[in-house]
């Protein structure tokens, strides 16, 4: 792994010392600083969500560096005000304000880190194509748009608002769109995201997950700029303001 | 004695009258007659003496719900007793506060009855805001009256039996609950006068920090001696009379003033229920009133309590010394030194030594952030280890914390942590 891919002088500071063990009892003898950065800040996310937000090993807990700023956003805010549930989140940010979490989303956002490996695929072939095939084309019997029609044709996810799908745990997305199914999952309205989800048994929602958790991740994966095409739903996480 | 004896109908039809009259009577007793009428209109300066006071009483602490419409109410409070669903207290005229009169609002703070009637329960803290001078109830009446109406139904209770009849709540008020005005004490300052008011009144802290009996009673407002808040498991310290626990007679007052209007101070943090109260309450209010409200817990300190002591086995403490090493001695220190403000000490806190260990364990599960206050906006958070660490690694790892670099604590069983493990709320 190339350090010089850290961007942030000061995260580089905080890496350093975890890859040199030896170092790291040294450096223990004195006194802890409490940097006026960022990364320091954030300590408090990466037990949960890996090194930097790259992600733990447990296969649960999302991905969170590099994603968009706005969906950053706005998923620390459902987190706060219910619309997402999952108590100990909630309880870690419950008192900050909107502009510090716009900050921690930005700063996450920020981080251009490289993806670890992914693991090889572990369904049945028949399910894969079930899944390949409702990501890419959608469902047009059953009124369900594509993946890709939103989260962009690499499904890298589109800046601001929209995330990209790929390098998650399959039991990520799979629980996350499990939860949007039955309600305990919400987005700003209209949440088209739940119009979706109603439109797919939960076999499909399964071989979307194993498919999506599969692909490996493209070279330079980052949000796309804009949407090239209109919306098929009305969104309420697009928009809005973001400073 | 024969005599009487025959009369025993009527000495039995006497006391089943008299028991009920009693405790109407207890339940209604200084009472103010209600004769104004719900279209008086405040002056901009009550309006905005409400909304500065509608914070000093974190009114919307519980009348709103998380992600909800402000003072719609809807938010679950829990209680030993059930559920109880604060109600909507904005003026929408159906399912809110509209057809109130000011009298109808001065009854339900000061005497705990609704506009239809009904007996509250005390999850509204009306033995505290009994306290409360009829001026300042009708400054936050005329606030509330200008925000804009929500329709939105309350959430009837869920309480289990008996707790969800008026009769047993009015016995409770009959044992437990008096109106009252607050009496300034005469000997002491205004500013202590002034503190004593907000602490005793409209701020109900002794609603947390204070214990409470089987019947979720406390001994009054002015008992800070502290208590495990029900159902949280967070554990509010006493604060009047205990050097080990909150007390602050040894502080400066510029280092209350400083916890409650920015939520941390060069000694201390505040977190769980703690944060939300300078969130949204103490970090609104002026310097005058924090200063005041810090004199008043300057009380006197009485000695403290002898504390259980459990040596802790040397296996123990080995295993916690290389927890702490791996997991807190980058931010806390070698020698639990902290890098104050942004991470505090742990050598010589009392948050870590306290009885019960509540609160350090409680952290150490979830972490977090002190809140970001408009004077610590870009607060350092704390890593949450309840999915990384056992009930075994946490009680080894709290037990070092807590009998390191000088600190007298006692042990902390994995019991105790999976006890702690079960709490609710931030």
């Amino acid at each position: 792994m190339g350090l010089d891919r850290v961007a942030d002088p000061a995260l580089r500071r905080l890496v350093l010392p975890c890859l040199l063990g030896a170092a790291a009892s040294l450096a223990a003898a004195a006194p802890p600083v409490a940097e006026d950065t960022m990364a320091q800040r954030m300590q408090a996310c990466t037990v949960g969500h890996g090194p930097s937000g790259r992600a733990a090993t447990d296969g649960y807990y999302p991905r969170i560096a590099g994603k968009p700023a706005g969906y950053l956003y706005n998923q620390l805010l459902n987190f706060r005000e219910g619309r997402r549930r999952y108590a100990p989140m909630t309880a870690l940010i419950d008192t900050l304000s909107d502009d510090y979490l716009r900050e921690i989303a930005g700063y996450f956002a920020s981080l251009d880190l490289p993806y670890a490996m992914q693991q090889p695929p572990s369904a049945p072939p028949e399910m894969l194509r079930r899944g390949e095939a409702l990501v890419m084309h959608g469902d047009a019997a059953r009124q369900l748009p594509a993946c890709v029609q939103c989260h962009g044709p690499q499904l890298t996810g589109v800046a601001p608002w929209i995330p990209g799908l790929l390098g998650l745990p399959a039991d990520y997305l799979n629980g996350q769109l499990g939860a949007w199914k039955v309600g305990i999952r919400r987005a700003q309205a209209p949440d088209c995201m739940a119009q979706v989800v109603q439109r797919m048994p939960e076999q499909d929602i399964a071989a979307v997950a194993r498919w999506l958790a599969a692909q490996p991740i493209p070279a330079n994966y980052k949000p796309a700029a804009a949407l090239t095409q209109p919306l098929p739903l009305p969104c309420g996480v697009v928009g809005g303001a973001l400073r | 004695m024969r005599r009487w004896l025959k009369h025993w109908p009527w000495a039995l039809l006497a006391v089943l009258l008299l028991v009920p009259a009693t405790l109407v009577w207890l339940n209604v007793r200084d009472e103010d007659a209600i004769v104004d009428t719900p279209d008086i209109k405040g002056t901009a300066e009550q309006v905005a003496r409400g909304e500065y006071l509608a914070r000093a009483g974190d009114c919307m602490a519980c009348h709103t719900a998380r992600g909800g419409q402000p003072y719609a109410g809807g938010r679950g409070i829990d209680t030993p007793f059930g559920i109880v669903f604060a109600p909507n207290i904005t003026p929408d005229k159906a399912t809110g506060i509209g057809e109130w009169s000011p009298g109808h609002f001065w009854r339900a703070l000061h005497n705990g009855r609704a506009r239809d009637g009904r007996l509250l329960y005390p999850a509204f803290p009306y033995p505290n805001y009994t306290r409360v001078s009829r001026e300042d109830a009708d400054a936050l009446y005329f606030y509330l009256k200008s925000l804009p109406p929500v329709q939105q139904k309350n959430q009837p209770h869920a309480l289990r039996f008996p707790y969800d009849s008026q009769i047993a709540l009015g016995v409770w008020r009959a044992l437990f609950f008096r109106p009252r005005h607050f009496e300034a004490d005469p000997a002491r300052s205004a500013v202590w006068n002034r503190g004593a008011y907000l602490v005793q009144g409209l701020g109900h802290c002794n609603a947390c920090h204070a214990a409470r009996n089987v019947l979720g009673a406390t001994s009054g407002p002015t008992d800070l001696g502290g208590g495990l808040i029900a159902a949280q498991n967070w554990y509010a310290p006493a604060l009047t009379w205990s050097p080990g626990e909150g007390g602050v007679a040894d502080w400066d007052a510029k280092d209350i003033v400083a916890l409650l209007k920015h939520g941390v101070n060069g000694k201390a943090w505040v977190k769980g229920p703690m944060a939300d109260v300078v969130l949204y309450s103490t970090q609104h209010l002026n310097d005058a009133d924090l200063h005041a409200m810090a004199i008043y817990l300057k009380a006197p300190v009485r000695e403290d309590d002898e504390r259980r002591r459990q040596p802790a086995g040397e296996a123990l403490l080995a295993r916690g010394a290389k927890l702490y090493s791996t997991h807190c001695a980058k931010c806390h220190g070698d020698k639990g030194e902290g890098a104050p403000p942004a991470y505090p000490p742990l050598a010589g806190n009392r948050a870590v030594t306290m009885e019960p260990p509540a609160n350090l364990v409680r952290m150490v599960l979830g972490g977090g952030f002190p809140p970001a206050t408009a004077g610590n906006p870009r607060p350092y958070g704390m890593a949450p280890f309840a999915m990384v660490l056992s009930n075994d690694d946490i009680s080894a790892v709290v037990t070092y914390v807590r009998t390191s670099w000088g600190n007298e604590g006692s042990m902390v069983s994995s019991f105790d942590v999976q006890r702690y493990r079960e709490g609710s709320g931030p």
